[in-house]
């Protein structure tokens, strides 16, 4: 009988006086993947990196049991409390592993032979020779095109997607029993992760690897997965076959969870009543010049884009990273020149301002960034960041205006006024980004951009910021150009939809329209891309 | 000109200020490093009136004498008290670091923070400027100051403080560089805030840091390049004390009269000690993340 390649009981992790991971036990069995899902904080790394003696987490305890099966001649291993040796002689050679980021996973100043060898001639004692051809093979198996040349490239040579392949490639050098997959998509565009994932399950099926594969989305863990832990708070609240979690899901938190997420194909934002054009853009063109060590060059961020958003709806601006979805809203707030192209704003060539009239349109389009943490200042309290719009524009008379006027802004966001003498760093994620939203909303803008204002938070907190969106434009009668890269949200949200790709707009078209029938073979790429509602499993092809 | 009176509003947040006075005295570890700077500058300003001898008193059958009841510290060549040099020379020592850090940092911080926000020419011009000032050996960039002036404790200062001056301006600016690209600061931009405002709330507390722990080790440093200075004839004049100056005078005594070394020696450590250990607590103090995990370690 086989029984499971990693079987962890009574997992515990303890990190100063709080408990990080609560007594978890999980097997992985052969040639399977276990899925493990949660949002953030709940554990799931953790549990991970203790069960297989990664976890290097000053003050950090372990307790529990985590065997991993006999291979060969040696007996079953205990991984917890195993010394570094042993633990050394399994890490790369029996149990691989792949992180979230490719871009510092990867070691800068080595070439892509010497970090794939590395372990190949450490555990293997290959010479040269033979890791180099093993290399090959790998880089070839991960579908990296021209695996020769590749060999001598460094890691800023190439994109996230073919970094991350030979992340997988150097995780399964030594063809290892078990991968570890820590979100290993997360940082990838749609399309992108399409393809790793192909890559993961093809690989597992050639080479016979077993993998727990950690996630957020319950999307790309139903691609993947074929048992799930489903983990909240350091617990597994729910561990069933991935089709039972889909369709009977036992736990509230599950339940809670396949609610949330967005999917494609639910309903859009209600129309409005009526809209005239506030804001008319015709052939936006950017360009940066970039300086590099062999001479000058010019990006072109943007090509003669063009798009007019109606008061009160919202502009889904759709693309995958660098396709100048950003720079579009950096020209709009005067961040960067743009080169070519004019926006009118009720009259007001937003452009070409003279400086005179600059503040004053400034006050008219408001700028929501994506990163919650970086777009606070840590060293200033809420209310006072909340106020800067008030300061900068005189709208609140003394210190008790500005008060009950954050106040007010606080409310509207849904956060109680006592946030208002809390800094930053004090809020979760999702706080921070509804007082980045009252900030924005302090000047009492018409046009709200939101720059992938979402797309960091976990989804339950996302569908809550959603909402309170939708509420507050409704209730004030706000114009959102509304930026993502998630096709489920902007379906959600918009009521036109601008697809970009590489600085150009592909496709531009009601959102309703454009869902239906998708014209442009971009558009489709992408929402093909999208993990479908349904897991894998389910489908009997 | 509004600008800046709104960032000084914005700023008056009374309560806030006396909590993180609270918190800086409440680490011990800070707690006694500024009591031991306030008792120095208490006796750099009350030296003359406690020194059992004088600075200059000569007693040349007295000289060398090893620490006793009579003389602390012992005497040098000249049986000079040591004790009594140490506690005169605390004010001179103090005053050229104090004065000469305080220069280098306003103007360093403010050219740092101009160059590394304006960017472009202006940076580059300045920096160019700042790297001259770097490439000068230290000594004859103050040997040509003081040729320029006459030599005294203000040359000194003035010297002291150039030197010292491209080091702020690096650190300043290095730090602003990576502070102006934080997407805070753009939201900022967007929102129309003028520059003022978003140096003085945006970009100055966030350089805080950095510049914090600059000044503590400049301090130090500023002692001993005073103790340079007076060795060549260009700092303090002779017979009046400094601690530097009597640290070289006690060179060629190494091996017949240690006390004349480790005392003054023991002066400066003790001095640079405190400032650095001040300089940290101030720092943790300033940054409200660090300011929330030291109340929560209190309240356990």
């Amino acid at each position: 009988m086989i029984g499971p390649i990693l079987s962890a009981r009574h997992l515990r992790v303890r990190i100063g006086r709080r408990d990080i991971v609560r007594g978890i036990a999980f097997d992985v069995q052969r040639e399977q993947t276990l899925g493990i899902v949660g949002e953030s904080g709940s554990g799931k790394s953790m549990t991970v990196l203790a069960a297989t003696g990664l976890l290097d987490a000053p003050g950090s305890v372990v307790t529990g049991t985590s065997v991993l099966a006999a291979a060969g001649d040696s007996a079953p291993t205990q991984l917890l409390g195993a010394s570094g040796r042993l633990l050394r002689t399994i890490h790369g050679s029996r149990i691989g592993f792949v992180f979230q980021d490719p871009g510092t996973s990867l070691n800068p100043l080595l070439t892509l032979e010497r970090q794939i060898t590395e372990s190949l001639r450490t555990h293997r004692g290959l010479t040269r020779r033979q890791a180099r051809a093993r290399a090959l093979e790998l880089l070839d198996a991960v579908g990296l095109p021209d695996p020769e040349a590749r060999l001598h490239s460094y890691p800023h040579q190439l994109s996230g997607g073919q970094r991350q392949r030979v992340m997988i490639a150097i995780a399964l050098a030594c063809d290892p029993e078990l991968l570890i997959a820590d979100e290993p998509t997360t940082s990838l565009d749609v399309t992108t992760q399409a393809q790793i994932i192909d890559l993961i399950r093809n690989l597992q099926r050639d080479f016979g690897t077993a993998v727990i594969w950690i996630s957020h989305d319950l999307g790309v863990i139903g691609q993947v997965a074929d048992d799930v832990t489903v983990m909240r708070d350091g617990e597994a609240v729910e561990q069933s076959p991935i089709l039972d979690v889909f369709d009977r899901p036992q736990h509230r938190y599950t339940k809670q969870l396949l609610e949330a997420r967005p999917l494609i194909g639910g309903p859009g934002p209600p129309p409005p009543a009526d809209a005239p054009v506030l804001l008319d853009v015709d052939g936006l063109d950017v360009r940066f010049p970039v300086t590099t060590p062999i001479g000058k060059s010019i990006v072109h961020a943007v090509r003669d884009v063009s798009f007019s958003i109606r008061r009160a709806t919202t502009l889904g601006l759709v693309g995958e990273s660098g396709s100048g979805k950003s720079t579009v809203a950096a020209a709009l707030t005067g961040l960067v020149k743009p080169d070519a192209g004019t926006a009118t704003m009720g009259g007001t060539d937003v452009f070409g301002v003279p400086r005179a009239e600059e503040k004053a349109l400034r006050r008219r389009i408001s700028l929501v960034f994506q990163d919650p943490f970086s777009s606070l200042n840590s060293r200033t309290r809420v209310g006072l960041a909340i106020a800067e719009p008030l300061f900068v524009h005189r709208l609140a008379k003394g210190k008790r205006g500005r008060q009950s006027r954050v106040a007010e802004l606080l409310d509207l966001v849904g956060l109680p006024a006592s946030f208002a003498s809390r800094y930053p760093h004090e809020l979760s994620g999702g706080q921070r980004q509804r007082v980045s939203i009252a900030r924005a909303l302090a000047a009492e803008p018409e046009l709200l951009i939101l720059d992938e204002s979402t797309a960091s938070l976990d989804v339950s907190v996302q569908a809550r910021v959603l909402d309170l969106l939708t509420q507050l434009q409704c209730d004030l009668r706000l114009t959102y150009l509304f930026i993502a890269h998630d096709l489920a949200i902007v379906q959600r949200m918009s009521h036109d939809v601008l697809v970009m790709r590489a600085g150009e707009a592909v496709e531009y078209r009601p959102a309703a329209d454009l869902f239906a029938s998708p014209e442009h073979p971009y558009t489709r790429t992408l929402l093909a891309a999208v993990p479908p509602a349904r897991p894998r499993a389910a489908d009997p092809a | 000109m509004t600008d800046m009176r709104l960032a000084d509003e914005a700023s008056g947040d009374e309560s806030a200020r006396v909590a993180s006075w609270r918190l800086l005295l409440g680490n011990p570890v800070t707690t006694i490093s500024a009591v031991v700077l306030v008792g120095i500058v208490v006796v750099a300003l009350t030296a003359r009136r406690i020194a059992p001898y004088g600075t200059n008193k000569i007693d040349v059958a007295d000289a060398l004498q090893p620490p006793t009841g009579a003389h602390w510290f012992g005497t040098d060549e000249l049986g000079r008290d040591i004790f009594s040099r140490v506690l005169l020379a605390a004010h001179a020592s103090l005053q050229i670091a104090l004065a000469s850090v305080a220069f280098a940092f306003v103007v360093g911080v403010t050219i740092g923070v101009i160059s590394g926000y304006r960017g472009g020419l202006l940076d580059a011009v300045l920096m160019r400027v700042v790297d001259v000032m770097f490439a000068f050996p230290v000594l004859l960039l103050a040997l040509a100051i003081v040729a320029i002036l006459a030599p005294g404790s203000a040359t000194t200062i003035l010297a002291i403080g150039i030197v010292y001056t491209p080091i702020f301006a690096r650190v300043a600016r290095a730090s602003t560089l990576s502070v102006r690209v934080e997407p805070f600061v753009a939201v900022s931009r967007t929102l129309g805030t003028g520059h003022l405002y978003i140096l003085g709330r945006h970009i100055l507390p966030n350089i805080a840091g950095p510049v914090i722990v600059q000044t503590s080790v400049s301090l130090a440093f500023a002692i001993l390049s005073e103790a340079a200075l007076s060795f060549l004839g260009l700092g303090i004049q002779p017979p009046e004390p400094s601690w530097g100056r009597m640290l070289f005078d006690a060179q060629g005594f190494v091996q017949r009269a240690w006390w004349m070394g480790v005392f003054p020696g023991a002066a400066i450590f003790a001095t640079v000690l405190a400032f650095n250990l001040l300089g940290d607590g101030l720092r943790d103090v300033l940054d409200p993340k660090q300011r929330t995990m030291i109340e929560a370690r209190r309240q356990r």
